[in-house]
């Protein structure tokens, strides 16, 4: 076959390119899932009526200065609602989510969490026991994160005006250095590195509902990542961009840095770490692991000639036992990320596409 | 991953690549024209990159064997106005719920207020029937003869157990009428089939046999792993070397000659064939419909709602018929990747992950990139 179509191609790219705008009439699951449609709703809805420099960069959380002038430390913020279901999984629970997910968009920016807020939505008829456990998981967390948990809100709705729990955390952290890390700052020639295997979260939660009725090992990933990016921070020169991949998993993650950046991410499936658990929960339900969500795993891009030092500081950590370069960047084709297969080809992978299944978090 | 990793092995692909490269020398020019037939050998061959591994003088053409795919707009139509009706529970598998209808579909219905549930299987569907006795529950039930026994035992276990509040809005189509269609359609000249894998362990190899007796093409029942489709590839091209025209088991670990006689027993026992039923891009086909036979016709979600019937013309820009004949390649459709990307579907192709057009937008656009690139800097 004849290619001469290289315009076609030039569409494909100007149209993933197009600013996004939101065309249904009514919100769908496919809007809240991490993929495409959420990026529709967040930059061609919620930014077209917040916008501001901050919140522009979207970024997984707003870093600014208090006073203004230059020489103040930075502080970072976010906020993060946690409606998972079950409420309860192997390997934690809303609660451990709820304190985990925001102390880990914090820690993304290099910011050290210090105060979490927690907002409660309890539906009628929710037994205390059950709220005491997820409260205790909490407290759990805030201590392994070293946060605490400051102010908060309480509000009962009736029955079936909520699922059971919903959980809003926000969080405030401190950037003790001068290094700023941003999705759009990687360049051809860096390293990408993974600090875990893939996928454990969002499998555990799809396995947890029991409607597929498999029975594994499998447990939830979710951890607070500070004290792993604390010791990262040790050498603070050379990273460029740091993402948890959660919602739309790795896959989604990476394009949003190419995209960003408008480089060519080249991952290589042999060095993708996959439990074997996950992989054989991916094949039987037609899965790609690359977009399960990830609640404990970091995705740092760094300038090659620091990778190993890096990956050698990861690597005595608990939580980056099992980290790896997984690929690196490339000039061209930019804004896409490419995998070579184990099989010797190699393909596109795009950022995930409607829901692949809905509340993982 | 044991019983996985044997049939991806990158080692054993450029043996067996090289294989095809050396007797597809031998037959030389014109290319080879191969239609893999269904959408499961598609998703392999762009998710491993296989045409890569192929030399220029075999192309592959993407066949109809995409349920989701061939399902007119009509039938989503119909479905979708079961879905909106007061009461019902409308169920059925993933990849549906995105298929666009004539102005909205399964999902967006969902998102206005229709109980919409996806299922694994129609065993979760008649679950739920029993577990909700005041409601309405219909399973849209599509596939070709793999998915249809599920669809039948489901009907029988709902017939057995008097389940009154179940019914199926059925769809399944059988594979050898398409095949058959594609056969005669002039426009389109094949040299031979990568044969259904999934639909054969059910009917059996021996149903093709026509194929090479009366059309004179080989024809090679595959598995779905990326060595498998590379390996009937080569034995096709072997075939077609030596002057053979034969149906061939490449898949058999999975697939016999008869097939699986207690699964056609069950569809025999609940489904009788349409005299006409609308595939899209293919036309009505003749007995290539399955419907529920009148022991079973109180299942049937048909004759239970009044639905529109209506057969729906494909949205003009759209040429999901030429891509699932083969006449024509995803990326010479003036909508693919622009306003029809797989967010955004305006074709069924662009739905399923077996769709031509899905798998090839979703893995397969890099080599047309690095061209680009190429061109970029000479």
């Amino acid at each position: 076959m004849e290619f001469t179509t290289s315009p076609l191609f030039e569409r494909v790219e100007r149209a993933r390119r197009r600013k996004p705008r939101v065309k249904d009439e009514f919100i769908t699951l496919a809007h809240g899932a991490g993929g495409k449609a959420m990026h529709e709703l967040v930059e061609g809805l919620f930014l077209d009526y917040f916008r501001n420099p901050l919140l522009e960069t979207l970024e997984d959380q707003a870093v600014f200065e208090i006073a203004g002038d230059g020489r103040a430390p930075r502080l970072a913020f976010t906020t993060d609602s946690y409606v998972v279901t079950p409420l309860f999984f192997p390997g934690g629970d809303i609660g451990r989510l709820a304190v985990c997910g925001t102390v880990n968009d914090l820690a993304m920016s290099g910011a050290r969490p210090l105060y979490l807020s927690a907002g409660f939505i309890i539906e009628e008829g929710f037994p205390v026991a059950d709220l005491k456990r997820v409260l205790q998981s909490m407290r759990d967390a805030a201590e392994e994160a070293g946060v605490q948990i400051v102010t908060g809100d309480t509000k009962v709705v009736q029955r079936g005006g909520a699922d059971k729990l919903f959980i809003n955390t926000a969080g405030i952290g401190l950037i003790e250095h001068g290094a700023r890390f941003s999705a759009a700052k990687v360049r051809a020639g860096d390293r990408v590195i993974l600090s875990g295997s893939m996928g454990d979260h969002g499998a555990t939660i799809m396995i947890a509902r029991g409607e597929l009725e498999l029975e594994t090992d499998i447990r939830s990933d979710v951890a607070p990542l500070w004290s792993l990016v604390e010791a990262m921070l040790e050498t603070p020169a050379g990273i460029h961009a740091m993402r948890d991949p959660t919602r739309g998993g790795v896959a989604t993650t990476l394009n949003e840095i190419a995209l960003a950046s408008e480089v060519c991410l080249r991952i290589d499936e042999q060095a993708l770490p996959v439990r074997d658990e996950v992989k054989g929960a991916c094949e039987i339900l037609g899965l790609d692991p690359l977009y399960l969500s990830n609640e404990g795993e970091l995705v740092v891009v760094v300038a090659a000639e620091v990778a190993d030092q890096l990956l050698a500081q990861m690597r005595q950590h608990p939580l980056g036992r099992d980290a790896r370069v997984i690929g690196e960047a490339q000039a061209e084709p930019p804004g896409i990320v490419v995998l070579k297969t184990a099989f010797g080809g190699t393909r596109i992978v795009d950022m995930l596409v409607g829901e692949l299944a809905p509340r993982i978090c | 991953m044991k019983y996985v990793d044997e049939y991806r092995t990158g080692k054993i692909a450029g043996r067996l690549a090289e294989e095809i490269r050396r007797i597809s020398a031998r037959i030389g020019d014109p290319p080879l024209k191969l239609m893999e037939v269904c959408g499961g050998h598609t998703h392999t061959i762009f998710k491993y990159g296989i045409e890569d591994l192929l030399p220029p003088n075999i192309q592959m053409i993407h066949g109809p064997g995409c349920p989701v795919c061939v399902i007119p707009l009509g039938r989503v139509d119909d479905a979708l106005a079961i879905a909106k009706r007061e009461g019902v529970i409308f169920t059925t598998f993933g990849d549906m719920m995105r298929v666009p209808g004539s102005k909205t579909s399964l999902l967006q219905a969902k998102a206005e207020g229709a109980d919409v549930r996806m299922v694994y299987s129609p065993l979760d569907a008649l679950k739920l029937a029993k577990r909700n006795p005041d409601r309405e529950v219909v399973f849209l039930a599509l596939g070709f003869e793999t998915t249809a026994p599920s669809t039948a035992l489901t009907v029988m276990a709902a017939a057995k157990e008097g389940v009154g509040n179940f019914s199926v809005f059925c769809n399944h189509i059988m594979i050898v009428p398409a095949l058959k269609a594609l056969l005669d359609s002039p426009d389109l000249k094949l040299e031979g089939f990568v044969g259904p894998g999934h639909v054969s362990a059910v009917i059996g190899a021996r149903v093709y046999e026509f194929v090479p007796r009366e059309y004179g093409k080989p024809l090679v029942v595959s598995g779905f792993e990326p060595l498998d489709v590379l390996q009937s590839v080569a034995m096709i091209v072997k075939q077609i070397a030596e002057g053979r025209a034969e149906v061939e088991n490449q898949y058999t670990r999975f697939v016999s000659r008869d097939g699986n006689a207690n699964a056609l027993a069950a569809i025999c026992e609940v489904f009788e064939a349409r005299d006409y039923f609308e595939w899209r891009g293919l036309g009505s086909i003749a007995h290539s419909g399955l419907k529920l036979r009148k022991d079973y016709s109180r299942f049937d979600a048909e004759l239970r709602f009044a639905v529109p019937g209506l057969r729906i013309a494909d949205p003009k820009a759209c040429q999901c018929g030429e891509i699932l004949k083969g006449v024509k390649k995803p990326w010479e459709c003036k909508v693919f990747g622009a306003a029809c990307a797989p967010e955004t579907p305006i074709g069924s192709c662009m739905v399923s992950s077996e769709g031509a057009c899905a798998a090839y937008y979703n893995f397969g656009r890099l080599s047309k990139l690095a061209e680009r690139s190429a061109v970029a800097k000479p």
